[in-house]
């Protein structure tokens, strides 16, 4: 199978159809939920809150936590069994790391923030479609925040360079893929999670992050209108 | 615990009314049933009961039967309780109130034999189809147990075979037979608070609850699973109470299905 044009017939540097909103868990002190394409996630945040067990604690700061999980029934294939596995360990890992450069938590010392993701729904880009969800919520929870941040995947399938991949492209077999999720801060233009799988060239991959960049500053405009829908513009 | 809420909330029980100025046996709206919002899901739906959000998802796998029942598949109930929608869940594998949830919900489908589990045999003794139930909360704002009850139900009602070649199951290409419900129990809890009965708590009447009964019953009033919950006993009476109540109340809600 040679590969010619994307399978659900998107330009290269096209992402899925997205979707956001703000606000989704009323328990929550924020909340978000990012939809890119048949990829959906959640996410909640709780906090500035009290940080247990004590050792944890930092009295210069507070914490950031960060948890992904995909639903049982989230993936295409077998069922995913409940409870974190070594692939959800790190995906929270690298979320934390991802959101950590836009907050500011030096007003909470001995504190954490805990920020909840799931994934009802899952074809590639889950990460990714986390951690924009995750931004907006920790905007919704009404910290300090220097930017949001944005998130999507770019790669290669045979000689192609194309964004948003999914799980077909991910899958392609028989020629060489690459897989790489990125996250940006949108004013800056800085990368907070850089992933990759597969084989590139370095000329490649810069010219993908570039690719990327563009639609990244899409994304970030669904994300702002999400949180303008909720927080009305007010005139004095 | 709790002691000035609870004094309350028992004032405006003796008022006929609640916090949010229910009635005492009335759901909170709207009630949204969502079907098939799942796509990698065999079956799902999504059920809204006031500000409680609850996803159920039906995954099938091909298993093998237990030794007592040859020609019978099974199912099973997961719940977990994720820290997203609540926040005094806690992250880990689930605790007490989890699997209480999953074991109601459990019951209530397999006692009214909602499901007919012969058919749900492929070759005796060999192979037969497992129904995994899993129960996501998003939003828990009070009374998950008759949320995810009546989400599983019509989660069940959706959902589809995969494919399966004798060998492996293939997922990525449903068939069109449907897996065949052949009742619709409806679980109904109803809450006992001081001398007074409540249906469908918020999350401050869960703190304050004496005793509560989940009440499963079928079209014809016929009862298929109960569970009693709450530090407090009930009377024959109270219980007769409850049931009247919860097979009340089924009828209303059976209407989303």
């Amino acid at each position: 199978m040679t590969y010619k044009t994307r399978i659900d017939g998107r330009g290269f540097d096209e992402a899925r159809p997205i979707e956001a909103k703000v606000g989704v868990i009323p328990r929550a002190d924020g909340s978000a939920m990012f939809r890119i394409g048949n990829t959906w996630a959640y996410a909640a945040v709780y906090g500035p809150r009290n940080l247990h067990p004590k050792f944890l604690q930092d009295p210069q700061k507070g914490i950031l936590r960060c948890n992904y999980n995909m639903m049982p029934f989230s993936s295409s294939g077998e069922r995913v069994r409940p409870g974190g596995s070594r692939r959800s360990k790190e995906i929270s890992l690298v979320t934390e790391k991802a959101l950590l450069p836009v907050l500011n938590l030096d007003e909470y010392p001995n504190s954490v923030v805990d920020v909840f993701i799931e994934l009802p729904q899952t074809e590639a880009g889950s990460r990714c479609a986390g951690i924009c969800a995750a931004s907006m919520a920790l905007a919704d929870a009404g910290l300090e925040m220097k930017d949001l941040v944005s998130a999507v995947s770019v790669g290669r399938v045979a000689d192609k360079l194309l964004v948003d991949l999914d799980y077909s492209e991910e899958s392609y077999p028989d020629v060489k893929v690459a897989d790489i999720p990125i996250a940006m801060m949108p004013n800056t233009g800085k990368i907070t999670l850089l992933q990759m799988d597969g084989e590139v060239k370095k000329e490649e991959l810069m010219k993908l992050i570039d690719m990327g960049k563009k639609v990244l500053m899409e994304i970030y405009e669904v994300q702002k209108k999400a949180l303008k829908e909720k927080y009305h513009e007010v005139e004095v | 615990m709790h002691r000035e809420l609870r004094s309350h909330i028992i004032n405006l029980l003796n008022a006929d009314t609640r916090l949010d100025g229910r009635k005492l046996t009335e759901y909170r709206k709207p009630i949204e049933l969502e079907h098939s919002v799942i796509k990698t899901a065999e079956g799902s739906a999504r059920v809204k009961i006031g500000e409680t959000d609850v996803i159920v998802g039906v995954k099938l796998d091909v298993g093998e039967p237990y030794p007592d029942t040859p020609d019978e598949g099974t199912i099973i109930v997961g719940a977990e309780l994720l820290p997203l929608s609540n926040p005094e869940f806690e992250l880990g594998p689930p605790g007490i109130q989890a699997i209480e949830l999953a074991r109601v919900v459990d019951r209530g489908i397999r006692e009214s034999k909602a499901l007919d589990f012969k058919k749900l045999c492929i070759a005796k003794g060999e192979k037969i189809w497992m129904v995994i139930i899993d129960i996501c909360p998003i939003n828990d704002a009070g009374n998950l147990f008759d949320a995810a009850s009546i989400a599983a139900l019509a989660a069940l009602k959706n959902t589809r075979y995969p494919g399966f070649n004798g060998e492996k199951v293939d997922y990525k290409n449903k068939t069109d037979k449907k897996l065949q419900l052949e009742k619709l129990p409806i679980a109904v809890t109803v809450i006992k608070i001081g001398d007074k009965f409540i249906v469908d708590p918020d999350t401050e009447e869960e703190k304050v609850v004496d005793a509560r009964l989940t009440v499963s019953s079928m079209e014809d009033g016929t009862l298929c699973a109960m569970q009693k919950g709450g530090d407090y006993p009930l009377t024959v009476e109270d219980i007769s109470k409850m049931i009247d109540i919860g097979i009340e109340k089924a009828k209303e809600l059976r209407g989303y299905l």
